[in-house]
């Protein structure tokens, strides 16, 4: 009776999770600020989250719990990440990427 | 009385030398202008070696001695089956070298006090020439072939050292380099022979070798041939003689008692040294016998065509040496080593004292010259004449020494250089016989030139009027004692060093034969010469009293002793009246006498097809193969290492974007994998 798919909530999260991620994906290619990559990273992460919990409920808790370990991983990431972006405007004034490409050659 | 012979000191020959060699070094690094030490060190140890090597003369005079004594200091090269110890042999043969060596060599040391006093690098000299004697006592003592080469190579050094003395002369440092460069082609010749005889006999010291070569070698085979003869050419490279001769003219840009002591008295004797003491390998090969008198006939009459017409004083000299030198070698190629050996030594005496006697006159010219700012020529006998006015000392040291090189009696050169022209002719025997007979006639001929050119530098430098010019003549002036009377002596030597070998049909002649010698040579230098003398005879035949064209021993000296004369007077009349002129007003020589002058063009003609070709073939092998082949390959390489690495380089942005992009077409393509 229904014409449209079924709306479920496990592949809605699913859809959810892949378009964030991509949008993360994106920004991380296209985007030279480096606060707005951090934020895609973290949208990337939170994508995964998104999917892991989304999961969980069909396979088993095991998802849940590694949310946790990410969301600990990217507090301790976006902590030292900041650090680093506020020492490279210091030295710089900048914080376009295109500008640090010291490590090259 | 024959008694047990223990060498005295043996080692200390070679050692004094040396450390004055290291002592005279280290003034001329540390105090150049100290005059003192090289002044008594430099001719001391010299002397003291010439003591010593005199001791050991006195004790071995009184003994009999048949076989060398060999003194082994350290095992040098132990290498598989071959042992080399550093070893000195003492014989009778060895020991009259090195007494010849230490002697003359002191005497010019002594003179060098005087010639070099007002050089800058007096310590410098003084410590090259003892290096030299050190080499050289190595080379005469040396009891196997390699510890000679040593003193071979070393010899070469020094005169290459020495020659290039004043190396800020472009010109004196290029006759080093010739020197060296002609003599390397010399020791090529000799270690091949060197090794010819480890592979066929596995030994390489004298003792060994020479009493297994009869054995080991059949008369006048193959090997020994080429043995010998690559010996021979290590021979004309040390000996000056055809076709190496050229370095030695070009010697005398060295200062004038090196020139005395190296290039005429004892190094360039050193080939004629080596072919007597490989008597036995010499006398096995007739070939190569024949090729040594050959060469050294053809040369000493070929260097004496030359001297004839030179002007420099010195090179005048030089080319009487080459010729000397053939005539010893015609004396040792001919089987006659005691004559050989005989006129190495006289020659040593009266060539040494024409040497330092031309550089007491050199030295007066430089110094007239000095004081008044000219740059004349001070070698050229164009601008001498009449010194005997001023240089009276002089004058007649080297009349003394002409009338013994020109073979006149009773002087050094009449007993021995007439002694090689006539063993030339008495061992024309055998199937050879026509060759010598050949080589006794161009010996002949040589020694009429060799009066002529020696009575001709005479005149020229001592008769006649001054040609010096009016402000020089005022500053020629004697030489000091301490260069005259190395002079006297040598001057005494000249005259008596031929009686010592007084052959017998002389000594029964009216009136030249009262010389009270016998032929003390040859019986001394027996004991080393016997086996050879033994296989020339059993395969040649005993040489003969009678010369070519009739006319025994005594009548060819007394017909050689007058055409000397005859010679010395004829020219000495003829020059006389002749009127020469300064260098500065002479022309170039012309006609055949030009051909002389430019010594037939020899080094014109070795520029040509050897040296030029030379460069050629090194010019290709720099721009060719160095630059174009080898560089292209390495350049080659390492330029394609760089373009790949540029290649890979430019994916390395530096953009975070590009690597993130990079990584998730990764991503996604393994992910593609997985998935398909």
């Amino acid at each position: 009776m229904n014409t449209l798919p079924q709306l479920d909530p496990a592949r809605l999260s699913l859809g959810l999770a892949a378009l964030l991620f991509a949008i993360g994906v994106a920004g991380v290619l296209f985007r030279r600020n480096a606060i707005v990559l951090f934020m895609c990273i973290e949208l990337m992460l939170n994508a995964v989250n998104l999917a892991f919990v989304a999961l969980s409920r069909s396979i088993d808790i095991s998802g849940q719990v590694f949310v946790f370990f990410v969301m600990t991983v990217a507090a301790a990431e976006a902590a030292v990440g900041l650090a680093l972006v506020i020492a490279i405007f210091r030295h710089a004034e900048t914080v376009d990427m295109k500008h640090f490409t010291l490590l090259r050659w | 009385m024959e008694h047990q012979f223990e060498p005295t000191l043996l080692w200390a020959i070679a050692l004094l030398p040396l450390l004055g060699f290291i002592g005279n070094g280290i003034t001329a690094f540390i105090a150049p202008g100290r005059k003192v030490i090289p002044t008594l060190l430099g001719p001391g140890v010299v002397g003291l070696a010439f003591v010593i090597a005199g001791l050991n003369f006195l004790g071995l005079r009184g003994a009999e001695l048949h076989e060398p004594i060999v003194q082994s200091y350290w095992q040098w090269m132990p290498v598989g089956s071959l042992s080399i110890d550093a070893a000195f042999q003492l014989d009778q043969l060895s020991l009259l070298m090195a007494l010849v060596v230490t002697g003359v060599g002191f005497l010019i040391h002594v003179f060098s006090v005087g010639y070099m006093h007002d050089d800058a690098g007096y310590a410098r000299y003084f410590s090259y020439l003892n290096l030299f004697v050190f080499f050289m006592v190595v080379l005469v003592l040396g009891a196997s072939y390699p510890v000679m080469f040593v003193g071979w190579e070393g010899v070469g050094l020094c005169s290459y050292l020495l020659i290039g003395f004043w190396f800020r002369d472009r010109e004196k440092a290029d006759a080093g380099k010739k020197a060296f460069i002609v003599n390397r082609i010399g020791d090529f010749g000799f270690l091949v022979a060197m090794l010819l005889l480890f592979s066929n006999l596995g030994a390489l010291d004298f003792a060994t070798v020479f009493a297994a070569a009869p054995a080991a070698f059949p008369y006048g085979g193959a090997v020994v041939t080429a043995l010998t003869l690559f010996l021979f050419l290590g021979a004309t490279g040390k000996s000056a003689q055809i076709p190496l001769y050229i370095w030695l003219p070009d010697a005398m840009a060295g200062p004038t008692p090196v020139s005395a002591l190296i290039h005429a008295a004892t190094m360039v004797t050193a080939g004629v040294y080596m072919v007597a003491r490989s008597s036995v390998l010499f006398a096995l090969a007739p070939v190569s016998m024949i090729v040594v008198a050959g060469v050294g006939a053809f040369t000493a009459l070929f260097a004496a065509t030359i001297g004839l017409i030179q002007y420099d004083i010195k090179k005048v000299l030089a080319y009487s040496t080459v010729s000397q030198l053939g005539y010893m070698l015609i004396g040792v190629g001919t089987g006659a080593y005691a004559a050989g050996i005989f006129h190495l030594m006289t020659h040593a005496f009266f060539k040494a004292l024409l040497f330092l006697g031309s550089g007491a006159v050199i030295h007066a010219m430089h110094h007239a010259y000095h004081a008044t700012h000219s740059h004349e020529d001070a070698q050229d006998m164009r601008n001498m004449g009449g010194l005997r006015h001023y240089l009276p000392k002089t004058w007649i040291f080297m009349w003394i020494a002409t009338l013994a090189i020109a073979g006149v009696w009773p002087f050094a050169g009449f007993f021995s250089k007439d002694e090689i022209i006539w063993q030339a002719a008495a061992r024309a025997v055998g199937p050879f016989a026509n060759w010598f007979r050949v080589y006794w006639l161009l010996a002949l001929a040589a020694a009429m030139l060799t009066a002529f050119y020696m009575t001709r530098l005479m005149i020229m430098t001592f008769h006649g009027t001054n040609r010096t010019g009016e402000q020089e003549r005022r500053h020629l002036h004697e030489a000091p004692a301490v260069m005259w009377v190395p002079l006297a002596v040598l001057a005494g030597l000249s005259v008596v060093g031929g009686w010592l070998n007084v052959p017998q049909a002389i000594k029964e002649l009216p009136v030249l034969g009262w010389i009270p010698s016998t032929e003390w040579v040859h019986e001394w230098l027996h004991p080393q010469l016997v086996a050879a003398d033994e296989i020339i005879a059993t395969h040649v035949g005993e040489a003969t009293h009678q010369a070519p064209l009739g006319g025994g021993e005594a009548f060819w000296a007394l017909l050689s002793f007058a055409l000397a004369t005859a010679v010395i007077l004829a020219s000495a009349a003829w020059l006389r009246r002749r009127r020469v002129l300064p260098a500065r007003d002479s022309a170039e020589p012309r006609g055949f006498a030009s051909v002389l002058y430019h010594k037939w063009y020899v080094d014109e003609i070795y520029d040509l097809i050897v040296v030029r070709p030379v460069l050629a073939v090194s010019r290709f092998c720099w721009r060719i193969i160095d630059q174009g082949l080898i560089d292209g390959v390495v350049n080659g390489a390492g330029f394609s290492a760089r373009a790949f690495g540029w290649v890979g380089a430019q994916l390395q942005t530096g953009q975070l974007n590009t690597y993130a992009f990079a990584a998730v077409l990764g991503v996604l393509l393994l992910l593609g994998f997985v998935i398909f």
